[in-house]
């Protein structure tokens, strides 16, 4: 897993959130604008450069009892302004397991 | 089965309450995850992808069947209804709740389950043949063995912050069922010229990154030196071994980099020091443990009972007795393996009914007995000849006699992209369909044994490496890639895979490996010639010709 440790030098290409675990039951959660986490990606506070996102993580590792391992996600943002799990590895943490699903396209 | 003294009962019991007052202090904010994650991993806590994950210990593969109702318990009350068993013979929850952990120890300590050691840089589960003390060919149990290191290792200070972690395997047979050659020490039960007992101990063996076979560095150690002679390995090992780069602190690297001869004296040296101490074992220590362990009382019984005739006129039942019912040490009796590996499912998994009903099973038919297999199947050690067309019956009902066992869809693949937070590509929905595209059993039966490993990232815990066909799941370019080697094996003659060309896009993965498999069948001299017999005559250069001619 990416720990922010890793995520120093952080550099973002797009569109990002924060996500991490809850502490007590392990579930995916995303900042918020609002200074929280929340189970639902659209909830999530979209950051847009690195000091942003620096700014935005920075808070979320300060919140170490509310939840575990925060790291920076890209995230693509629709012109309705729907926001989507910008790599594979996120998709799967929102949607869950992929094994009822075929391996052929 | 070992039943557990006193000591070891406080010793469990004392741990859950530890371990909930850790969890209490952390959940109050009073431990930062920092402080705590060393701490949970000790217990066989780790965060993945989608929640918590639970590892449990299954010491060398033995389960009773209240233990194994309790793991069922666990996987119904706390988390999803199911249980992944690894290629470690430990089993995995994946969706627990830190908050309940406490609860689910609690409850596994009742029958003397426990987490111990089942993550971190510490002295991991011991493990051993699954068809330890019933296997026909065996020196002796090596169980025995198994616990005696078990208990001495056990939270042991001088192992508890090793480099990095470290996994003892532990055979008795000709026939390596424990893939001691990948482990950290292998352990290779023998006797010497006076008929005593005794080990030939290979080291530095391990996958991952940098995959090594283990190597030999003593032919003979004495059982009653066995202790101190791992102990001044280990000596050595956190001595030199790197912590200051994690892809470089197993003991394989140090061996490589030493050399086995420079390793070895170092090992002998240390070892002159520690020999002769308390660490040499009394024969009243061994048969103190031996005594501990509970064989059943077995029958006399012919070796062909009626009711096995009968059946074998089933064409059903006779293509899964031909896959899972191998012969046991003592006549009338057989060792059922049991196939976790079901046509679209999820290599390793049970469900709760299915450890529930399989308890059941296995207090009819097994002696109260379940074996866990390092290929992520589970095994019944006692079964009478005359009860096997009536267990394969229950067996069927329970989805749980695949006929695979040891053929093209009895798949080893590690939790991959859908669990794992290390893992780069999935690994679960390749194994799904590689069972899908071969699953007519006599198709399967006509390729023969045939190991098919998968692993969603270059840690390895689907032994890519050592597969007859191996499958590495890569990221590249934000995509799945998946490599592929052939001619790797885990057992008694390991060796690691040869890669025959760049990767494979996900969709791609089941149409190579049928290309493979299609080009065996063309190219074997005769049906009796196994898919590696023809890897070791040709080498991969014609499947390679296959697989790519057209990509």
């Amino acid at each position: 897993m990416t720990s922010p440790l890793e995520q120093k030098k952080i550099k973002i290409a797009g569109p990002s959130i924060v996500t991490a675990n809850r502490t007590w039951d392990g579930i995916v959660v995303y900042r918020t604008a609002a200074k929280s986490w929340s189970a639902d990606l659209s909830e999530a506070a979209i950051v847009r450069n690195s000091d942003e996102a620096k700014a935005l993580l920075a808070e979320s590792v300060a919140d170490d009892v509310g939840a575990i391992g925060p790291y920076i996600a890209p995230v693509q943002v629709g012109a309705d302004g729907k926001i989507e799990p910008g790599n594979l590895r996120e998709q799967i943490r929102r949607t869950g397991v992929t094994i009822g699903q075929s391996a052929q396209a | 089965m070992y039943a557990y003294d006193e000591i070891d009962r406080t010793l469990v019991n004392e741990r859950v309450s530890e371990f909930r007052d850790q969890v209490k202090r952390r959940l109050s904010g009073e431990l930062t995850e920092d402080e705590f994650k060393i701490l949970r991993l000790q217990n066989g806590v780790y965060l993945q992808l989608h929640a918590y994950m639970f590892r449990v210990a299954i010491p060398y593969g033995t389960l009773a069947t209240n233990q194994l109702r309790a793991l069922a318990h666990v996987a119904r009350k706390y988390d999803r209804g199911y249980g992944h068993f690894t290629t470690r013979q430990n089993i995995q929850f994946n969706w627990i709740k830190l908050a309940e952990l406490p609860d689910a120890l609690e409850d596994l300590a009742k029958v003397g389950i426990h987490a111990m050691q089942t993550s971190g840089n510490n002295m991991r589960n011991v493990t051993s043949d699954q068809w330890a003390g019933v296997a026909p060919s065996e020196i002796e149990d090596p169980r025995i063995w198994s616990e005696l290191i078990r208990q001495h290792t056990t939270l042991h200070p001088e192992f508890s912050f090793l480099p990095r972690k470290f996994k003892i395997a532990i055979t008795a047979s000709d026939h390596d069922r424990a893939a001691i050659k990948i482990h950290d020490i292998g352990l290779r039960l023998i006797k010497n010229e006076k008929g005593e007992t005794g080990f030939e101990v290979l080291v530095g063996g391990g996958l991952g990154r940098t995959p090594f076979i283990a190597k030999t560095i003593k032919h003979f150690v004495h059982g009653r030196d066995i202790l101190s002679y791992i102990e001044a390995i280990l000596r050595v090992y956190n001595q030199y071994g790197r912590r200051d780069n994690i892809y470089k602190a197993r003991i394989k690297i140090l061996v490589h980099e030493l050399g086995i001869e420079k390793f070895s004296r170092e090992v002998e040296d240390e070892w002159q020091h520690i020999r002769n101490s308390s660490l040499q074992i009394d024969d009243e220590v061994i048969e103190d443990i031996r005594s501990r362990f509970t064989y059943p009382a077995y029958e006399k019984l012919p070796h062909m009972p009626d009711e096995l005739r009968q059946a074998a006129a089933d064409p059903d039942f006779e293509a899964w007795r031909k896959n899972s019912v191998a012969p046991h040490k003592v006549q009338g009796y057989s060792i059922v393996t049991i196939s976790l590996k079901p046509t679209g499912g999820p290599p390793g998994d049970a469900t709760a009914e299915q450890m529930d009903a399989l308890a059941d099973l296995a207090d009819k038919y097994s002696f109260g007995e379940i074996r866990v297999g390092h290929e992520q199947n589970l095994a019944l050690p006692h079964v009478a000849k005359r009860d096997l067309p009536a267990l394969w019956k229950a067996l069927d009902k329970l989805g749980l006699a695949t006929p695979n066992v040891n053929l093209i869809t009895d798949i080893i693949a590690c939790p991959g992209l859908d669990y794992c937070s290390l893992a780069n590509a999935r690994s679960i929905p390749i194994a799904q369909e590689l069972t899908r595209r071969f699953a007519n059993h006599e198709l399967a039966n006509l390729i023969g044994r045939l190991h098919i490993n998968i692993s969603g990232c270059i840690n390895a815990c689907g032994h890519h490496h050592v597969g007859h066909i191996g499958i590495l799941g890569v990221e590249k370019n934000g995509e799945e890639v998946y490599q592929i080697t052939i001619g790797g094996r885990a057992d008694e003659n390991a060796a690691l895979g040869t890669l025959i060309g760049p990767g494979v896009k996900f969709d791609e993965v089941a149409d190579v490996v049928e290309d493979i498999v299609e080009a065996y069948l063309a190219l074997r001299e005769r049906p009796e010639e196994l898919f590696m017999d023809t890897v070791k005559r040709l080498g991969v250069e014609p499947f390679k010709e296959r697989v790519y001619a057209t990509r």
